[in-house]
């Protein structure tokens, strides 16, 4: 994927992005778009940030784990959208945690967090709050609900990951192999 | 006691109705579009159970609660929307694979509940050897419904 | 560590399990440990809060520190402890039948990374919904449930499997969805959604809405239940499924609805009296349930049938609504968990030995396979009810609530009989063509490749030791039939009263 100095681009591939940390896999450049590919680099890390303020703010305001990990995870579908079909690689495959993986430790995350007061002998899944000051960002609220709101996030990008490797690639290449066996069909008759 | 306005009544009923109608088709994807506007239609009655639009409920620290919103239904409402969001989901996951697998996302008729109402007396009589309305050598018991003789799918039938 | 924290870790612990097989799903046997253990730890759980129940009244355990009514509450009282720890001594032992049982995934030889976790998160569900103190969680438990088991249903579907499982998802979806409808009138009536609050509440509200309110209740939960005419879905969508997961959800999700009518109608609807329309719904459930037994010749959609029939008993001591009859329900439903889920395991192993459902093509496995006989023999025989098993122990009780309850209730008490005479005759025909007759060739397996492995005489230890097991507990059910019935009717008495439950939750100002 990487163009090498040394090596001759093709024309129709000159305008591919050189670093491989956005696409899906090889894309097919016929099903690309520049436009929403340019796009989406600059949104992806954006969004990303964004979804992690979600995530911070939102005990005190609009925000929280889930739409935090849902912001997050729309991060991830327009990277899959802008990336085209993807032949063989898949979203995971990018991505080095497995999505189930990052599922089950949000999950676990959220549980264990539940569970943490009660060894401190106050009802399950109470909070209590830290304040710092902290020089330079200021004054400080933490509140230990925040990491249950972690472990949702994970959970939900997680899901949301999942969603994309099982309901977009696989179904992309549920239908590649499908219009394979109906060439081969066809060539055979 | 809550009442609600005849405008919200009217809206909850014809999500209600719509809804109910495209639960009973039989292709999946319709089915899918029920259970979304029925899904509505529930979080809209469970909003309106909170009483009529209010202040939001937030405590801005003058601990004013006059005219707030009761934030216990919304609350309600948010948890049912994740659900009814999930499920949705499922759904299409389940229409698809449905699609994949038979070429088409229509709920089936039981071959068993045909095949036993086809039989022309109960043969309750134990111990007795049933003749067999045709040959069945090889049945997979995960599909036993399948193993019937031709009992054409419904999408032939229709 | 202090009691309260006790009803939150049936429902935690399980969703930690899941967690912790998620993570560990490349490894079958990482995942079956944690299953295991887990199951277990609640297991042990669930019987220290039945001793705490029955000593000291109800555990109550408020999540977060908020308090009743404005706080979601986990209460264990007397009823939901002993349910709790008979489903998940259950459901512990379908998961070590589960352990021969081939689960993969599609393209995979090895572990599912889906059905240990689903499977715990089912078990999670159901904990919650015996446990919770108010009608949301209830819906949410519900969902969680569900949810895991539309997955367990349509894992790894073939043509036919996808059928089964439209049909259940859609039922079961629709019912939900008028579950939520319900949720959304009580507060809207009331102001509340939890239980002990609303048993106050709704007993003030004009009759009809409180009619309107119980019949939704009813309906939703009778879908839950399949109570006759609701039940159409579950002979349709069963048998169809794994053996395991089949006898799961024969256990226990049916019994969930079971349990949460029970909760609703003697906590918040108490009629004081029989119900004439539960009565009826008693009656149409156990005939309509056992006819349709009769008629079929697939092992697992009869099996199916006689649930749906022996839902209609426990709705009888339900329709009898007092001390007796709900104490006599609710110690039908703890022998009915045990003995229905056994004989879909045993059917399970039947079908692997014979490599058919049809009853039309086995014959003579009573020589062949003698140990599988005595499996099937026991709970069969435990399900018609003949004594002195944990069957004739359940039936007398809720005959003799009938019989206390008037001339309607002792009408449907000789239904009970008849029914029961009926289930007799369906398992001693089961029996009369399975294990009788010529020995038969067990037919070949046509699908090596899917998770069912038939036409094997190679005995299975798990499989064999887990319904060993589950039999063992339903004799152990009747030969402990006094200090268990004892419980149940202390259990009753509870319900009835309402008292114990409420204070519990509210404190003092419970009491009326």
């Amino acid at each position: 994927m990487t163009a090498t100095p040394d090596a001759r681009v093709p024309w129709d591939r000159w305008d591919a992005p050189t670093e491989d940390w956005m696409l899906t896999g090889d894309p097919v450049v016929s099903e690309r778009t520049l436009l929403l590919e340019l796009a989406a680099r600059i949104l992806f890390p954006t969004v990303l940030v964004f979804s992690l303020y979600l995530l911070l703010v939102g005990h005190y305001g609009p925000g929280g784990g889930f739409a935090g990990g849902l912001v997050a995870g729309l991060a991830f579908v327009l990277r899959h959208i802008a990336g085209g079909r993807s032949e063989g690689a898949e979203i995971g495959a990018r991505v080095k945690v497995r999505p189930p993986v990052l599922v089950g430790l949000g999950l676990g995350v959220a549980v264990v967090t539940a569970l943490v007061p009660a060894a401190f002998g106050a009802p399950v899944l109470s909070s209590a709050k830290f304040a710092f000051d902290i020089p330079l960002l200021g004054h400080l609220d933490i509140v230990t609900s925040l990491a249950l709101d972690i472990g949702v996030y994970l959970l939900i990008v997680g899901v949301v990951l999942d969603l994309l490797r099982s309901l977009g690639s696989g179904i992309e290449r549920d239908a590649r192999e499908a219009a394979a066996a109906d060439d081969a069909g066809e060539a055979a008759a | 006691m809550t009442t609600i306005s005849l405008a919200m009544a009217v809206v909850v009923a014809v999500l209600y109705s719509v809804g109910f109608y495209l639960l009973l088709q039989r292709s999946l994807m319709r089915v899918l579009l029920g259970v979304v506007v029925l899904g509505h239609g529930a979080n809209l009655l469970l909003q309106l159970a909170g009483g009529p639009p209010a202040r939001p409920p937030i405590l801005d620290g003058t601990g004013d609660t006059a005219g707030l919103a009761d934030p216990l239904p919304q609350a309600l409402a948010l948890t049912a929307v994740v659900i009814t969001f999930a499920m949705t989901t499922y759904l299409l996951a389940l229409g698809y694979r449905s699609w994949v697998l038979v070429g088409h996302d229509e709920v089936q008729d039981d071959l068993e509940d045909r095949r036993i109402a086809r039989r022309r007396t109960v043969k309750a009589s134990m111990g007795e050897e049933v003749e067999e309305t045709g040959d069945e050598v090889g049945v997979d018991p995960g599909s036993a419904a399948a193993s019937d003789d031709p009992v054409t799918s419904t999408a032939d039938v229709r | 560590m202090t009691t309260s924290l006790l009803p939150v870790l049936p429902v935690l612990l399980p969703l930690l399990g899941a967690a912790a097989t998620v993570v560990a799903g490349r490894s079958a046997w990482a995942q079956r440990a944690i299953g295991i253990s887990v199951l277990a730890a609640v297991a042990a759980v669930a019987t220290v809060l039945l001793v705490q129940a029955d000593r000291h009244g109800p555990v109550v355990s408020e999540v977060g520190g908020w308090p009743a009514p404005v706080g979601i509450v986990l209460v264990a009282d007397r009823l939901s402890a002993l349910l709790l720890l008979i489903s998940t001594v259950v459901t512990l032992a379908v998961l070590v039948y589960a352990i021969d049982q081939r689960i993969v995934d599609y393209g995979r030889r090895t572990a599912s990374t889906t059905f240990h976790p689903i499977f715990l998160v089912l078990s999670a569900g159901v904990s919650l919904a015996y446990l919770t103190g108010d009608l949301f969680s209830l819906f949410v438990a519900f969902e969680i449930m569900l949810a895991a088991s539309y997955v367990l249903i349509t894992r790894r579907t073939d043509a036919t499997r996808i059928r089964s499982g439209m049909t259940y998802v859609t039922i079961s979806l629709a019912s939900s969805l008028l579950f939520l409808t319900t949720v959304a009138l009580v507060y809207a009536a009331t102001g509340t959604v939890n239980l002990a609050d609303l048993a106050t509440r709704v007993a003030d509200l004009p009759t009809g809405l409180q009619t309107v309110l119980a019949l939704l209740v009813v309906v939703t939960f009778g879908i839950k239940a399949a109570i006759v005419p609701l039940h159409f879905w579950l002979p349709d969508s069963y048998p169809n499924a794994p053996a395991p997961v089949t006898a799961l959800f024969a256990g226990l999700l049916t019994k969930v609805g079971i349990y949460a009518l029970l909760r609703t109608r003697t906590l918040i609807f108490p009629e004081g009296h029989p119900s004439t329309l539960l009565l009826v719904l008693a009656a149409v459930t156990m005939i309509v349930g056992v006819l349709g037994a009769l008629a079929q010749n697939d092992l697992n959609r009869l099996l199916s049938f006689l649930l749906v029939s022996h839902i209609g008993f426990m709705i009888f001591g339900l329709a009898v609504s007092d001390a007796a009859g709900i104490a006599g329900t609710a110690l039908y439903v703890v022998h009915h968990i045990t003995v229905q889920a056994t004989l879909f395991l045993v059917s399970g192993l039947i079908t692997r030995r014979t490599g058919t459902v049809s009853l039309d093509k086995m014959g003579g496995l009573a020589k062949r396979a003698p140990l599988l006989a005595i499996l099937f023999a026991i709970p069969a025989l435990t399900l018609a009810g003949v004594p002195p098993t944990s069957g004739f122990v359940a039936k007398l009780a809720l005959l003799q609530a009938g019989a206390g309850g008037g001339s309607g209730t002792a009408i449907v008490a000789g239904i009970v009989v008849l029914a029961s005479l009926l289930t007799l005759y369906a398992v001693v025909r089961v029996w009369v063509r399975v294990f009788w007759g010529e020995p038969r060739e067990p037919l070949p397996d046509n699908d090596p490749d899917d998770e069912l492995v038939v036409g094997t005489a190679r005995t299975s230890t798990p499989m064999y030791a887990a319904s060993a097991a589950l039999v063992a507990v339903s004799v152990a059910i009747a030969v402990a039939a006094g200090p268990l019935s004892a419980i149940t009717t202390r259990a009753g008495d509870d319900l009835v009263a309402r008292t114990p439950y409420r204070t519990a939750v509210l404190g003092d100002g419970g009491a009326p």
